[in-house]
């Protein structure tokens, strides 16, 4: 199995986020840039697969160039190679266009299977799993806590509001993880020392003969027209429970009508 | 004026409360269409809601294809009926589900999409909140029509009677679109709560409940207050409560009226999920939880003696 993995470098969601005053992206410059959660349960989840198939798996990201850190980390639980897609147009992307990149950058790699977590913790937009099934012909099988491989058919059980669902396809396809689905590994020393020397490949638009204008703000479909920070929350009442607490806190919940 | 469809969601014949505040928002923007995509049957069962939420059409597209295959097939349905008619705007429910659905529309259409949307003004400019809610961002699809995702609990649906006419849809779908087979759904039992995303108030447990048997006492004061009951994740990785009920960045985002917080300490992992809610009350016994900085009111003590209290206290007022 050729298993290639989304990997997005992420603002860590555990300190203060902000958008860029100028042009309203992301900012990376102050944050502390992570691998995205979720996608750590993807790579566990693609290891798994080559371990019990064979095969080898491929870290895929586009993103500025400081993602190249996401990548080598990625490297260190294991996977056998990197891809990174890098280019200044593709700052301030949207959506359609990052997956018309990862599509074409996909196109190159060949995959049977590609792995991604469900969503970014930055974004929280979910849909590039199946925008990406929806460019290249492919089966997309989203939000799966559990993945069974058996020859080229894959079974996955997906979370739904009602209770779950199981659902199945034939390779090639996409498949997107929850953080339900297994219990990703932390990195060995040898796997560290390993990662240093992985091939990291690096593509640039003209490599995926994507032009800029497509991409980046010129090729936006939508655009931010305007960002505040929300004031924060002042705190409010605190009361020390003296035997009387529970009390106290349906006096409140009466005074604002919820009881 | 121009039609704005809006995308059915339902379970078992019920229209999810998402779909109405959509029909409520679309009122504003122009003729509320109603878009029903799911198994034959799927409309005879909803029409009557939807009519009263203001829907003046509904397009009716039913079929087994749409329902024994995952999204791709709605997908197909939607976007040919987008280039059809033409709308003013299209909303999805901001959910798993449609948020797919509407990424796929979006490629197919080559449309700009937006999700996550709170609020849709009639210029097209949508209202979001970023970074678990701490930025609010107004933005705008600048290519194609305001193809919007809308989060549940945005605003309060309101009824205002719609003609509801129905109106078949061709529900022809190629094979492209049939590549994720459905081959089973199980429900899994969730009584008669709210659902969690919906739910106007949310009791929710953290670390402090202690164990899933101790839960009981969260779900209990929950049906007091007709609340959802959520789960921090320190809960659910402890096995305290199922993943499927987690509040926070990996989990569920709520935004309900009233959110109870008990023995939860407000990691940002969790405030994440929960700090949009309008009215936040709070029970830990640590004065220094960091959630008592977002608390309208707070109890500092012992989640075992305030909470059974509480719920005493309710009873007798009821």
């Amino acid at each position: 199995m050729n298993i290639v993995v989304l990997v997005k470098q992420v603002p860590d969601s555990g300190s203060e986020r902000n958008l860029r005053a100028d042009d309203k992206t992301v900012d990376r410059g102050s944050a502390n840039n992570v691998i995205n959660e979720m996608d750590e349960y993807a790579i566990e989840e693609a290891l798994k697969i080559t371990e019990a198939h064979g095969g080898e798996v491929t870290i895929l990201t586009m993103g500025p160039d400081s993602a190249t850190e996401a990548i080598r980390k990625a490297l260190q639980m294991g996977p056998a190679k990197g891809v990174h897609v890098v280019d200044d147009a593709l700052h301030g992307s949207c959506a359609l266009a990052t997956s018309k990149v990862l599509a074409e950058a996909l196109k190159t790699l060949n995959a049977d299977i590609v792995v991604c977590g469900a969503e970014s913790t930055d974004g929280r937009v979910q849909v590039m799993p199946q925008m990406l099934a929806e460019r290249l012909g492919v089966a997309a099988l989203t939000g799966a806590r559990k993945l069974t491989v058996d020859g080229n058919t894959l079974t996955a059980e997906r979370q739904t509001e009602e209770g779950f669902e199981v659902v199945t396809a034939s390779t090639p396809a996409i498949v997107s993880v929850w953080d339900t689905i297994n219990e990703p590994r932390y990195p060995s020393f040898k796997g560290i020392m390993a990662a240093k020397s992985k091939p990291i490949n690096v593509l640039t638009l003209a490599d995926l003969g994507v032009s800029p204008d497509e991409v980046g703000f010129a090729g936006a479909s939508s655009a931010v027209v305007d960002a505040n920070k929300r004031p924060p929350r002042s705190a409010g009442t605190k009361v020390t429970d003296d035997g009387e607490g529970g009390v106290a806190l349906v006096e409140f919940l009466t005074a604002e009508k919820f009881v | 004026m121009s039609e704005v469809l809006v995308v059915v969601e339902q379970a078992g014949g019920a229209v999810k409360k998402v779909t109405l505040e959509m029909l409520t928002m679309a009122r504003e923007l122009g003729t509320p269409a109603a878009v029903v995509l799911g198994a034959p049957g799927t409309a005879a069962a909803v029409a009557g809601k939807l009519a009263e939420f203001g829907a003046e059409k509904i397009y009716v597209a039913e079929s087994d294809e749409i329902d024994g295959h995952l999204v791709a097939p709605k997908a197909a349905v939607l976007a040919a009926l987008i280039q059809r008619v033409s709308p003013a705007a299209v909303l999805i429910g901001s959910t798993q589900e449609g948020k797919e659905i509407a990424g796929r529309v979006a490629v197919k259409l080559d449309n700009g999409l937006l999700t996550d949307v709170l609020a849709l003004d009639a210029d097209g400019t949508a209202t979001q909140a970023v970074f678990a809610g701490s930025t609010v961002v107004k933005s705008k699809v600048i290519r194609g029509l305001p193809l919007v995702t809308v989060r549940p609990n945005s605003l309060t649906p309101t009824p205002s009677a719609g003609a509801g006419a129905q109106e078949a849809v061709d529900v022809t779908v190629d094979d492209a679109a049939k590549l994720v087979k459905v081959v089973s759904r199980q429900a899994e039992q969730k009584g008669s709560r709210p659902e969690l995303t919906e739910a106007s108030i949310v009791v929710s447990g953290g670390r402090g409940v202690g164990s899933a048997d101790n839960f009981k006492l969260v779900e209990e004061f929950a049906d007091l207050l007709g609340a959802a009951v959520g789960a921090s994740r320190a809960a659910t990785d402890s096995g305290f409560y199922p993943h499927q009920f987690q509040v926070g960045q990996t989990g569920k985002t709520v935004s309900p009226q009233l959110y109870v917080a008990l023995g939860i300490s407000g990691a940002i992992q969790h405030r994440a999920g929960m700090q949009t809610s309008k009215t936040i009350a709070v029970v830990n016994k640590d004065p220094e939880a960091p959630i008592f900085e977002l608390a309208d009111f707070g109890v500092v003590g012992d989640l075992f003696k305030v909470v059974p209290q509480a719920a005493e206290e309710i009873r007798k007022r009821k």
